[in-house]
C-alpha cells in the first residue's frame, strides 16, 4: 500500500501537536530542577535543621542565619487574615447567590465579583497601603505603616471571588431533591440551606476553600508592598513582617550575582512556596473530584 | 378557649422566629454582596481620586524621572506592549496546540491523563514561581539576560495553562455532527479541524486568549523576579532590549516614600486598568457576537 503524502502529513502534524502538549509537563520538569538545583547547592552550605527550624532569618545581613520559620510565619499570619475575610465572606455571599438571590441579581452580581479577580495585584497592594492601612490605623493604635492586617484582609478581597463563585457551584450542584425534601418536612430556606445544602456541598466548598489557602499564600505584590520588609515571628497583625513572596521579590530588587549564597536562598524559599501550594491543590483537586462523583 | 389558643399561639410565634433567621440569613449574605462590591467601588473611587489628576498626555509621553511631576510611563507602557505581543507569540501556538491535540486526538490513553492533571496543576502554581523558573532557565541557563525575550517566554509559561483550558471549552463546544459531517464527505482528521472545528471555535479561543493575555499584562512578580529593570530611560529596540512594564514601574513608584510619586503610581494604575478594560471589553464583545450567531 501506498502511504499518501496526505497521510504523511496527518502524521507530522498529529505529532507536532503531541509535543505541544507534551512540552506542559516540561514545564513542570523545568521548575522542579531549577528549583532543586539551587535548593541542594543551598543546603551543602546551610544545614536543612538550621533551615527548617531556625527562628531567625538575615541573609542579608553581616551575621547570617538562615531560619526560615520568620517568613513562614509572615505567610501563615497574612494569609490567616485573608481566609478570615474570604471564607465567612465568600460562603455568606455563595449562599445568598445560590439559595436567595433572584436570577436577575445573580446574573449581574457574579461578573462584577469576578473583576475583583481580574484586578492585577499590584493595584490592591497600592490599594492596601494608601487607603486600607490609613483608615484602620484611625481605630487600630500602634499599626505600622506596613502591617499584616491591611494586605491581609484587601488579598481576603482579591480571593472572595473564587471562594464564592467555587462554593456557588458546589451548592448548586447539590441534587434539588435534597432541597425539596427539606422543604417538604417544613423546614425555612436557612434551615434548608445550613443543615442541608451546605452539609452535602461540604467537599465542593473545602475544595474551594484550600484552593484559596494556596492563592494567599502565592500571592507576592500585596504582601511586598504592603507587608514590610522584616522577617519577624510574630503573631501580632500590627507590625511589619516578610513573607516568603516578599523576600523572593526583595532579593530580586536588589543586585545579587548569581551562584551566591543569597542568591540560592530565594530558590530554597521557591521550593517551601511550590511545594506547599502544590499538595494543597492537589488536596482541593481531590475533594472537588470526589464531590463530582458524589453527585455525578 | 385560653387552653387551645396558647399552644397555636406559641407555635405561630415559634413559626414566626423561625422565619425572621431566615429572613436574617438573606439580610446577612446579601449585605456581605454588598460590602465586597461596595470595596470594590472603594477601590475604584481611591484610584481615580488619588490619580485622575495626574494623568496628562505629558505623563503618558514622558520617560521615568527622578521628578516626581516631570516623570511618565512611556517606557513601561511600551515595554508592557512589546512584551505582551511577543507572549502571544510564543504562548498562542503551544497553548492552542496543545489543546487540539488533548481535545481532537486524544485516545484516553495514560499519557493524556497525565498531561491533564498536569495542565491544572500547572495553573495553580503561583505566579512567583514561574518567575524563578524563568530566572534558572532563560536569564542564566539560556543566557537570554534580563531582556524582553526571557519576560515574554516567562509570561508564555505563566498563560499557557489557562491558554490551553480556555481554548479547550471552545473547542468542545463545537457540536460532533460539524466533524461527522466533515468526515463524511472524506475530509482528513486535521482537513477537519482546520476548515471545520476552528472556524467554528474561533470566536471563543479568541476570547479566551485576550483573557489569558490581560492576566499577563497585570503580571509583576514573574517580571521582577527574572531582574525586570525597574528605572529605563529608553524604549525597547528589539527582542534583546532591557525593559520594564507598567506594573513595575507601578510597583516603583508605590514604594517610594514621597506623595507626589503615589500620585504617580495611582495614575500609572489607571492606565494600566483602561488598558485591562479594553482588552476585556473586546473579549466580552466577541462572546456576545459568537453566542448570538450559536443561538
Amino acid at each position: 500500500m501506498r502511504v499518501r503524502a496526505r497521510d504523511f502529513v496527518e502524521l507530522v502534524i498529529e505529532r507536532s501537536l503531541f509535543l505541544c502538549a507534551a512540552g506542559s509537563i516540561l514545564i513542570t520538569l523545568g521548575i522542579v530542577l531549577v528549583l532543586l538545583f539551587e535548593t541542594v547547592n543551598f543546603l551543602r552550605e546551610v544545614p536543612i535543621s538550621d533551615f527548617l527550624f531556625g527562628t531567625v532569618w538575615t541573609p542579608l545581613f553581616l551575621n547570617k542565619q538562615f531560619g526560615v520559620l520568620p517568613l513562614v510565619g509572615g505567610t501563615l499570619l497574612t494569609s490567616s487574615i485573608a481566609m478570615g475575610v474570604a471564607l465567612p465572606a465568600g460562603l455568606l455571599t455563595a449562599i445568598y447567590l445560590s439559595e436567595y438571590a433572584a436570577n436577575g441579581v445573580r446574573r449581574y452580581v457574579r461578573p462584577v465579583l469576578e473583576v475583583l479577580a481580574g484586578v492585577p495585584t499590584v493595584v490592591y497592594g497600592y490599594f492596601a497601603l494608601q487607603f486600607v492601612t490609613p483608615v484602620l490605623q484611625g481605630f487600630i493604635p500602634g499599626l505600622a505603616g506596613f502591617n499584616a492586617l491591611g494586605p491581609g484582609i484587601v488579598m481576603g478581597l482579591m480571593i472572595l471571588p473564587l471562594v464564592s463563585s467555587l462554593s456557588e457551584d458546589a451548592l448548586r450542584s447539590v441534587p434539588s431533591g435534597l432541597r425539596e425534601g427539606a422543604y417538604a418536612l417544613g423546614a425555612t430556606r436557612m434551615q434548608t440551606s445550613l443543615r442541608v445544602i451546605v452539609p452535602a456541598a461540604f467537599s465542593g466548598i473545602s475544595a474551594a476553600a484550600i484552593l484559596a489557602i494556596s492563592r494567599a499564600i502565592g500571592e507576592t505584590m500585596i504582601v511586598a508592598i504592603a507587608a514590610g520588609q522584616q522577617p519577624r515571628l510574630t503573631l501580632d497583625p500590627r507590625v511589619p513582617v516578610e513573607t516568603m513572596t516578599a523576600y523572593i521579590v526583595q532579593v530580586s530588587l536588589g543586585d545579587t550575582p548569581a551562584g551566591t549564597l543569597e542568591y540560592r536562598t530565594i530558590f530554597a524559599v521557591g521550593m517551601m512556596l511550590f511545594l506547599g501550594t502544590f499538595a494543597l491543590n492537589l488536596a482541593s483537586n481531590r475533594l472537588r473530584n470526589r464531590f463530582r462523583e458524589e453527585y455525578a | 378557649m385560653n387552653t387551645i389558643a396558647e399552644p397555636v399561639a406559641r407555635k405561630t410565634r415559634g413559626i414566626s422566629l423561625r422565619h425572621t433567621g431566615d429572613r436574617l440569613l438573606a439580610s446577612f449574605g446579601f449585605l456581605v454582596m454588598l460590602l465586597a462590591l461596595a470595596a470594590l467601588a472603594t477601590l475604584l473611587f481611591d484610584i481615580i481620586h488619588d490619580g485622575a489628576g495626574r494623568l496628562s498626555w505629558q505623563f503618558v509621553t514622558s520617560y521615568p524621572s527622578r521628578l516626581p511631576e516631570q516623570a511618565g510611563i512611556l517606557a513601561a507602557l511600551a515595554g508592557s506592549v512589546f512584551v505582551i505581543g511577543l507572549t502571544a507569540v510564543v504562548a498562542i501556538p503551544l497553548g492552542v496546540g496543545a489543546a487540539i491535540y488533548l481535545e481532537e486526538y486524544e485516545q484516553r490513553g495514560r499519557l493524556s491523563r497525565i498531561i491533564e492533571i498536569n495542565i491544572s496543576n500547572l495553573a495553580g502554581v503561583p505566579s512567583i514561581i514561574y518567575g524563578l523558573l524563568g530566572l534558572g532557565l532563560f536569564v542564566r541557563m539560556l543566557a537570554m539576560g534580563r531582556s524582553v525575550m526571557a519576560g515574554a517566554c516567562t509570561l508564555a509559561l505563566l498563560v499557557l495553562p489557562v491558554v490551553i483550558i480556555s481554548t479547550r471549552e471552545a473547542l468542545r463546544a463545537v457540536p460532533g455532527s460539524l466533524r461527522e459531517a466533515s468526515y463524511a464527505l472524506g475530509a482528513t482528521k486535521w482537513q477537519t479541524i482546520q476548515s471545520q472545528v476552528l472556524p467554528a471555535a474561533f470566536p471563543g479561543i479568541l476570547t479566551g486568549l485576550i483573557l489569558a493575555l490581560s492576566r499577563a499584562v497585570g503580571e509583576t512578580a514573574p517580571l521582577i523576579t527574572i531582574g525586570a529593570l525597574t528605572y529605563v530611560p529608553f524604549l525597547p529596540d528589539g527582542v534583546w532590549s532591557d525593559f520594564t512594564v507598567l506594573p513595575i514601574q507601578i510597583f516603583n513608584w508605590v514604594s517610594r516614600p514621597q506623595a507626589a510619586f503615589a500620585e504617580n503610581a495611582a495614575a500609572g494604575i489607571l492606565v494600566l486598568l483602561l488598558l485591562l478594560l479594553a482588552m476585556n471589553s473586546i473579549a466580552i464583545v466577541l462572546r456576545d457576537r459568537f453566542q448570538r450567531r450559536a443561538g
